[in-house]
């Protein structure tokens, strides 16, 4: 729309509206910051500043394991430490194995139903679309004790299994674009002797990188940030992704007095990684979480 | 978006039913859609069935279940917890979708309308980029009684420390409010992108009839963004009916009660108290809710119709 250049009384109060939202999303994650950078001991100086007086990267250290035991309990911890890049490779390995196995058999999935035909093509559709509906709260209990049973739990096998396979969202949203597709392009392959796998494979996937990078980038927001789940199957250390580890380290610090600054800064370190990727990938995260509404 | 069936020509009734069902195209599909039917059966339709029956069980996963029949059922209607923790979780839902709602409107409006700023808009969803724990350790510190952020800030203004989440009153707004924070934005985002969705036509001959800025957003805006607001709504009734995370790493379901939501307390029956069949009951309970409320929202705001078409 035409922008206004009047500066009326309205403009300008909305204009202070927009800032203080500004501010109140931002000036939180400063004040993580702030509280990392601070030494644990000045923290009761002035906990109203905005800026630390003596900034430290002790904290930091500290709960990534960096300084010995002794020294982090001196330094107000509770001499355990998060094991940070453990907690990010098995976020990754999560993420990852999620993203791949789901875009791929839902991507498969959705080229069935957008251009073959068998029968129960529209009853089978239409019943993976109620599945968006169920809510999980019905489902966990049962998933868990499956889980249990198979001898699944702490491994990554249990933690992906109800994510990998089937995803009503994304077969619908791959369905969706698919019969965009005009279908000259697939027939010239079939003229050829491609195989429909062949065919799905060299023709549907390279055309679609739109709508497949907007799924990855929706499916790796939601599983890096996963915590029901992960936290119920895979509390091990060896498969402890990032959500569960920080949980276990908050739950692990003194009652009485935690030990903010170590907390802030395992915190604003878990935080990092999400303010890499707006950096660096700004557009298209906002272009696809606009997408997230299409369910 | 519309959920179209492309018309497909009957296939011709002089085949067999077994040529239909095992010709090549078929098996082929069939192969393609076999791994998310698995996914679809074992991770859905069974533990959903499964989750009925354990409900009908007394169930702590050493022995095996024993049949109880409604026994759970009972049980949780006469349960004062369960109650409460119905009454808590519909406390946080109320608080927080009509807030949220709102708050999510006007910023869509202000992306719109006052700044199409692409940073503007990055800042506002890095809450949403955060997860639950993370949101909820930011807040547990900024709003820590003694040396929380708010709290001194408050101070200044010759306000009282608050105990925010360690309250029995103000509990629930602050988990209602942690949620908001972290949510208004990609709220913000889903409306902006379905105002973006309006023909610019509408507006401009508003403007020329002379219409201000609140009359062109009742009468243009609210009623074309209806999908998308069903859509969101749906979405965060069914959503804050389940609130776990964030009462998991702050409260813990405290004090006494207070912040004991439903699905906080079906977590502890079956994982701390190992009553599965119990808690199983309550999940069905929950479950028939939910459901409800979703048809009763998409028939109330009449969710597959945009008042463009008509």
């Amino acid at each position: 729309m035409v922008t206004k250049t009047s500066w009326g009384i309205g403009r300008i109060i909305i204009w202070i509206i927009l800032i203080f939202l500004i501010l109140l999303t931002l000036l939180p994650i400063w004040i993580v910051l702030k509280t990392a950078l601070t030494p644990t001991k000045e923290l009761f100086n002035n906990p109203g500043s905005l800026f630390p007086e003596n900034p430290t990267l002790l904290n930091f250290k500290r709960v990534i394991g960096l300084v010995s035991r002794e020294e982090n309990v001196a330094a107000g911890g509770s001499g355990q430490s998060i094991n940070f890049l453990l907690g990010i490779r098995n976020s990754f390995i999560f993420t990852s194995l999620v993203v791949v196995l789901q875009t791929f058999f839902s991507a498969l999935a959705a080229y069935a139903f957008a251009r073959l035909k068998f029968i129960g093509r529209e009853v089978i559709f239409f019943l993976y679309l109620t599945a968006l509906m169920i809510p999980g709260v019905i489902l966990f209990i049962p998933n868990f004790i499956l889980i249990k049973n198979l001898g699944w739990l702490d491994t990554y096998q249990g933690m992906i299994a109800p994510f990998a396979l089937f995803s009503p969202f994304a077969i619908f949203f791959l369905r969706q674009f698919f019969l965009s597709i005009p279908k000259e392009l697939e027939e010239a392959a079939k003229l050829d002797g491609a195989s429909a796998f062949g065919t799905f494979w060299r023709i549907i996937l390279p055309t679609s990188t739109t709508p497949i990078v907007t799924l990855v980038i929706l499916t790796s927001l939601a599983m890096w940030n996963e915590y029901f789940w992960p936290w119920l199957i895979g509390k091990g250390e060896n498969v402890r992704v990032l959500t569960v580890a920080l949980s276990i380290f908050k739950s692990q610090t003194p009652q009485g007095a935690p030990d903010w600054s170590g907390l802030m800064a395992a915190t604003f370190l878990s935080i990092i990684p999400m303010v890499i990727l707006l950096l660096v990938l700004g557009r298209k995260v906002i272009n696809s979480l606009q997408f997230s509404g299409l369910k | 978006m519309a959920i179209s069936t492309r018309a497909e020509p009957k296939i011709g009734r002089s085949k067999s039913l077994l040529h239909r069902l095992f010709n090549q195209e078929s098996i082929t599909a069939y192969i393609f859609i076999f791994p998310s039917l698995v996914g679809f059966f074992a991770f859905i339709v069974l533990p959903m069935i499964r989750g009925i029956q354990i409900s009908f069980t007394k169930w702590n996963l050493m022995r095996p279940p024993k049949f109880i029949g409604l026994e759970n059922y009972k049980d949780a209607f006469t349960d004062p917890v369960f109650w409460n923790a119905l009454k808590v979780t519909l406390e946080y839902v109320v608080l927080n979708i009509p807030l949220q709602t709102l708050i999510a409107l006007f910023m869509a409006v202000m992306m719109d309308r006052v700044t199409k700023s692409e940073i503007v808009r990055g800042i506002f969803i890095l809450p949403y980029l955060l997860s639950n724990v993370i949101v909820a350790m930011i807040w547990l510190w900024l709003l820590d009684p003694n040396l929380g952020f708010l709290n001194l800030l408050l101070q200044q203004f010759g306000i009282h420390k608050q105990a925010f989440f360690f309250s029995t009153t103000q509990g629930i707004p602050t988990i209602a409010a942690v949620n908001i924070w972290r949510h208004m934005g990609i709220n913000a985002l889903l409306f902006y992108a379905g105002i973006q969705g309006i023909p610019k036509t509408l507006y401009e001959a508003a403007t020329i009839d002379g219409a201000g800025e609140w009359g062109m957003f009742r009468r243009i805006t609210l009623p074309l963004l209806r999908p998308v607001t069903v859509f969101v709504l749906v979405t965060n009734v069914v959503g804050s009916f389940q609130v776990f995370d964030t009462i998991s790493v702050t409260t813990g379901g405290g004090p006494i009660d207070a912040t004991r939501v439903i699905v906080f307390y079906i977590v502890q029956n079956a994982f701390e108290l190992t009553k599965f069949g119990y808690a199983a009951a309550m999940s069905v309970i929950l479950f028939s809710i939910l459901i409800v409320i979703t048809l009763l929202q998409m028939r109330v705001l009449r969710g597959n119709s945009s008042d463009l078409s008509s």
